[in-house]
């Protein structure tokens, strides 16, 4: 039986952890992640889990003891956040690269300098290409979903890669929202134990990490790498399927809303995806066609099922949450452009980079878009590629 | 030994053979080499201590020649060898001469 509970972001995602109750936790304390890791302080504290904590003096150092314990053959999690996750960068490739499947939230938020505490994608973004799966929440009640499913998708035998669970910092992770709880057996039989590859700890079976892997082996451990994410997809749907019979809440690679016979259509990850679907619901009210793609596996970016879903609209705006500085485009766009490269008929696609360091994603930003979507297909003409909306000119 | 392709090799490049590393022969990196002069020899066993590969090979309590096949020539046999008489029983050779 679900339990109805009205918690916040944090809350809902270190109760999942509770529920799971992994071997060893490292993490260090950053703003917005650090409510999670204290309530889940709170938990070890008072004997609700048998999780080992270990308090570090940076995240350099959580994610390089997460790296040991979970060598070692234990389930193992963090959190994080921005500049926290900036901090682990090494570690991460080496977490990946080793495959230990740990998992971490990551309640995104804006890179210094400036120097902001509020919710923008540019700290996973920056994460985006380190070899983590990454499963991006659009509520509360997505995040505690995919924290569950993420143990499940990471420590599968096909795939032992880590995972981040993303969500948006304040505007997720500190409002109160209405969320369904699983029951603690529930939980706890769907990611099922926890299940040993080759670990460090098995004294019978004595194996070695890390070892120097020069230019005659490099390559093989990387290609075996690279086949691995493309079994990330399949593992996924597979785990949300299980999922769905258990709490009739159902999810995929993406969630396309009012997407099938729609002629425009926005990209946007994670809160901003439910302001916009209000907006889309207004268009389509108006008559006109409008849908939206929302990315939940965001890595291993799933490019071949997003361009069929995609190829068949006539124009549709990308919204970044971050920059690429530097580069061309914001990196949903990079990403959804070169999902749609490979068809001849493709839609227009145009980019907008919003709500940097927190700024406010309102309905009237997606009516916008959308309207700037309705002229260029009206009229053929694109008035600008990229752009930044709801900023001072 | 024929090498493995990226289908054969473990994930995440975990070692699971035991004492591997002895196929890894690593004597190619030396540009001086250890040599052994068995008159001053005391068989202290210090260079075979202190060896931090396995070079440094013993038989029946006493050692032998040196395995240049692992030798690097970090010299540290050298240097920690007392010698006989102050004769040292393992001087440095620079490779190629």
């Amino acid at each position: 039986m679900a339990k109805i509970v009205a918690v916040t972001g944090n809350e809902a995602v270190a109760n999942a952890l509770r529920q799971v109750n992994p071997d060893v936790c490292a993490a260090y304390p950053i703003t917005p992640a650090t409510e999670m890791m204290q309530r889940f302080s709170s938990f070890v504290s008072d004997g609700k889990v048998k999780t080992e904590i270990i308090l570090v003096e940076s995240e350099h150092s959580s994610m390089s003891a997460c790296v040991g314990a979970s060598a070692a053959g234990g389930r193992v999690m963090t959190a994080t956040s921005s500049q926290g996750l900036a901090l682990m960068f090494e570690i991460l490739y080496i977490a990946s690269g080793t495959r230990l499947p740990i998992v971490m939230p990551v309640v995104n938020r804006a890179l210094s300098a400036p120097l902001n505490i509020h919710g923008d994608h540019s700290d996973a973004m920056g994460a985006r290409d380190t070899g983590w799966i990454q499963l991006w929440s659009e509520n509360g009640q997505e995040a505690y979903d995919n924290a569950i499913q993420a143990f499940r998708i990471a420590e599968h035998m096909d795939i032992r890669l880590p995972a981040m669970v993303c969500m948006d910092g304040f505007i997720i992770s500190h409002s109160i929202e209405r969320l369904e709880y699983l029951e603690d057996d529930e939980v706890r039989n769907f990611v099922g134990e926890f299940r040993t590859l080759n670990p460090l700890l098995d004294l019978e079976h004595p194996v070695s990490y890390g070892p120097l892997i020069l230019t005659d082996y490099y390559m093989e451990f990387r290609k075996a790498q690279a086949e691995v994410a493309d079994k990330v997809a399949r593992v996924t749907l597979d785990v949300a399927a299980d999922f769905e019979k258990l709490s009739g809440r159902k999810y995929g690679l993406f969630d396309a809303y009012r997407l099938d016979d729609a002629e425009i259509g926005l990209v946007i990850l994670n809160s901003a995806a439910g302001t916009s679907k209000d907006t889309v619901d207004e268009f389509r009210a108006k008559g006109i066609k409008a849908g939206l793609l929302k990315p939940r596996l965001y890595r291993p970016f799933p490019y071949r099922e997003i361009g069929e879903a995609l190829k068949h609209l006539k124009a549709v705006c990308v919204l970044d949450r971050a920059d690429a500085f530097g580069g061309s485009f914001g990196p949903v766009y990079l990403d959804i452009a070169t999902s749609l490269y490979a068809y001849k008929e493709k839609p227009v696609l145009i980019n907008k980079i919003y709500g940097l360091g927190g700024r406010d994603y309102l309905p009237q930003h997606a009516e916008l878009v959308l309207n700037e979507l309705v002229e260029i297909v009206k009229t053929g003409a694109v008035k600008s590629n990229k752009e930044y909306i709801g900023v001072r000119e | 030994m024929k090498l493995k392709n990226w289908k054969e090799v473990t994930p995440g490049a975990v070692i699971t053979e035991a004492g591997s590393a002895i196929k890894f022969k690593t004597g190619s990196w030396r540009s001086s080499k250890p040599v052994w002069i068995e008159e001053n020899c005391i068989q202290c066993l210090k260079c075979w201590l202190f060896c931090p590969d396995m070079s440094v090979k013993v038989k029946d309590g006493k050692r032998t020649e040196f395995d240049y096949e692992y030798c690097k020539g970090c010299g540290i046999c050298a240097l920690e060898c007392p010698g006989k008489k102050g004769k040292k029983a393992i001087i440095m050779v620079e490779e190629g001469k």
